[in-house]
């Protein structure tokens, strides 16, 4: 059985239920306690449901410490970029302590932050900083696309035991979809196949993959088959399902809402470069956000953004069609 | 009085502990000078009292947290001279399966939770254990080693604010050695005393002579029972001399050595050493077996370092991720 939800309510769902399940899962963060997130202090009362002052440090700080005493805690950071006040302890703290004990205690927390919020918020709230956090070793970085797998990956995360950053898109809070009711985990490192095609693969995350998938419908017109894949997770990352997919079509556009030096397509594309070569017919597309800082224009802001006729063009460009002049 | 006065036994064994830290960490500047430990090297030598009357009152479920100049912290809390020696010579029978070095010492066992080469943070990673306390019910606190370098970091002062909102069994224990690596506190704030600093939080702090190990062992010993009993945070700045210098090989440009007879005066070995022989629990034999087990143990640390392996690559692929 399902239920309609919007993306936003369904990882409130999966953190609701874990906290029904394990006590030692703890939930803090700013703002907590105003009246968005009062049914988690009327659940689970004010020992388990914190508000924090804007103390970005000290609440990642403190969730690390509870977790090596067994304490199981989920972060409520908002925005992504606040984790850049604190980035010792998101880069430099949690995800080391395991190796660097030799494997005697582990960090089981999860940093829950939105990000790429173009909607007008401008410089500093929209960036999509992904890629820095998959580039850490020992944090795993979770990136739903959908309001199923946005409850399944954050029961899954929680359940982790390690340090994940759970990114939700901003851009999605309220998109609806099917969600499927009471325990629900989406496993981490399995990508999903959003639509399947042999002509080229398209891999996007987040809101980047409605982007590829009405690329894709568009394309379709014309008799192109694109496969949509979505990694769902960026670390672990499943390269096996991009490798053989572009096994099949010999073609790959990579579509990401990070400025193109700091995302997951340029991994991505250096690991099918490596990995997959033999299997490509044309050089690997990236459309991404352009190398700047988003603009608060509206205009400016569509323009640095990845969309569907950026994507179509890619995919026109990697098969060796003539690009369509207005 | 919360803390009973010392007695022959316990003095005993904290001059036994203060030995195994010098002994361990003269040690150490040796074999780094031949190269058998490598890498950044940060000694406690002169700083020992705090270390042992601190963590001589501890359990092993009382979270311990410490920086980069741990090696003391870690001894006292119970780690083996084996395998912290075997860890600093980067072998696999160590704490931390030669994984994290003289900067990242874990010892879980014996609740030495995690030291950081950043410094500041710790500190609020030891306020977490003491939220999980907490929330435990259990009366174990978390106690967390830094120095006054540390005081003017952000991790200090948003754990010091949420550690008195919350009231939370967290005891932060400051080694003032006057240093912050290279440069004077005077050169990084106005403040001179740390303990000054948390002032208007209104939680108990004092600041007591950290060569003083009778000193330290009382002032942390009211807050530990107090801490105990749900309350929290306290805040104890210890006054300590840094003999060596910021790392081993630092040329110490950038201060005047102390003089060896104002030195003789303050070792906090000495003092109680002296303290323990006016008491009549100490006469000189005594005194120099303490100090020649302790030699002889680390020795034998060494020499466990020395025939152990070091570890396979293969650990490297299972330490990334905690699985199952």
């Amino acid at each position: 059985m399902a239920h309609e939800l919007p993306y936003i309510a369904a990882i409130g769902e999966a953190i609701h239920l874990e906290m029904e399940r394990d006590e030692s899962v703890l939930y803090f963060g700013q703002n907590m306690a105003t009246t968005e997130n009062e049914p988690f202090v009327d659940a689970f009362g004010k020992d388990r449901v914190r508000v924090t002052p804007i103390s970005e440090t000290a609440e990642i700080g403190i969730a690390i410490g509870a977790a090596l005493s067994g304490f199981r805690p989920v972060v409520e950071l908002y925005m992504a970029e606040f984790m850049l006040v604190a980035m010792d302890q998101v880069l430099n703290e949690a995800p080391r302590f395991r190796g660097m004990s030799g494997g005697q205690v582990t960090v089981p927390i999860v940093l829950k932050a939105g990000y790429g919020f173009t909607a007008g918020w401008a410089g500093q709230h929209t960036g999509t900083i992904n890629a820095l956090f998959m580039g850490v070793p020992g944090l795993k970085v979770v990136v739903p696309s959908t309001a199923a797998d946005a409850k399944g990956l954050m029961a899954t995360a929680i359940r982790d035991d390690n340090p994940v950053v759970y990114l939700h898109n901003y851009l999605l809070t309220l998109e609806h979809g099917e969600v499927p009711d009471g325990e629900y985990l989406v496993p981490f490192g399995e990508a999903a196949i959003r639509r399947e095609g042999g002509d080229v693969t398209i891999v996007a995350t987040g809101w980047c993959v409605d982007r590829a998938l009405n690329a894709a419908e568009e394309l379709a017109k014309e008799g192109i088959q694109a496969e949509v894949i979505d990694p769902r997770t960026l670390a672990p990352l499943d390269t096996k399902t991009i490798l053989e997919s572009v096994e099949k079509t010999g073609r790959l556009v990579l579509v990401d809402q990070s400025t193109r030096h700091a995302s997951a397509a340029t991994v991505i594309a250096g690991e099918v470069a490596e990995h997959g070569f033999s299997s490509l017919k044309a050089p690997i597309i990236q459309v991404t956000a352009l190398d700047a800082t988003v603009p608060y224009s509206q205009p400016l802001e569509a323009f640095v953004m990845p969309d569907e006729s950026k994507v179509v063009a890619a995919v026109r460009q990697v098969l060796g069609l003539a690009p369509v002049t207005a | 009085m919360v803390v009973p006065p010392l007695g022959r036994e316990e003095a005993s064994a904290l001059l036994a502990t203060m030995w195994r830290i010098r002994a361990f960490e003269e040690r150490v500047g040796r074999l780094k000078q031949a190269d058998e430990v490598h890498g950044l090297v940060h000694l406690s030598v002169g700083q020992e009292g705090v270390a042992a009357a601190v963590c001589a009152q501890l359990r092993d479920d009382d979270a311990v947290y410490s920086g980069h100049r741990a090696h003391g912290h870690a001894i006292a809390k119970g780690a083996s001279l084996e395998r912290t020696m075997a860890e600093l010579m980067g072998r696999d029978t160590g704490l931390c399966r030669g994984l994290g070095g003289s900067m990242h010492l874990v010892d879980a066992e014996h609740g030495f939770m995690g030291a950081t080469g950043v410094v500041g943070g710790t500190i609020p990673i030891a306020l977490g254990s003491a939220l999980a306390a907490g929330l435990s019910g259990a009366d174990s606190v978390a106690v967390v080693f830094f120095g006054d370098g540390a005081v003017q970091a952000g991790h200090f002062n948003e754990t010091v604010n949420l550690a008195a909102l919350w009231q939370l069994p967290l005891i932060l224990v400051c080694e003032n050695n006057g240093f912050a690596e290279f440069t004077p506190r005077s050169a990084h704030t106005v403040v001179e005393r740390v303990s000054d600093v948390v002032a208007p939080y209104g939680f108990e702090r004092a600041t007591v002579d950290g060569n003083d190990v009778l000193a330290v062992r009382e002032a942390f010993g009211a807050y530990l029972a107090s801490a105990r009993a749900g309350n929290g945070p306290f805040l104890l700045e210890c006054l300590v001399e840094r003999l060596r210098g910021h790392y081993e090989g630092d040329p110490g440009k950038y201060r005047e050595a102390i003089a060896a007879a104002d030195w003789q005066q303050r070792d906090p070995i000495l003092r109680l050493q002296r303290h323990g022989v006016a008491q009549g629990w100490f006469d000189e034999a005594a005194l120099a077996a303490a100090e020649s087990e302790a030699v002889a143990a680390v020795e034998a640390a060494v020499r466990f370092g020395r025939e152990s392996p070091f570890p396979a690559p293969g650990l490297i692929e299972q330490m990334v991720y905690a699985d199952g």
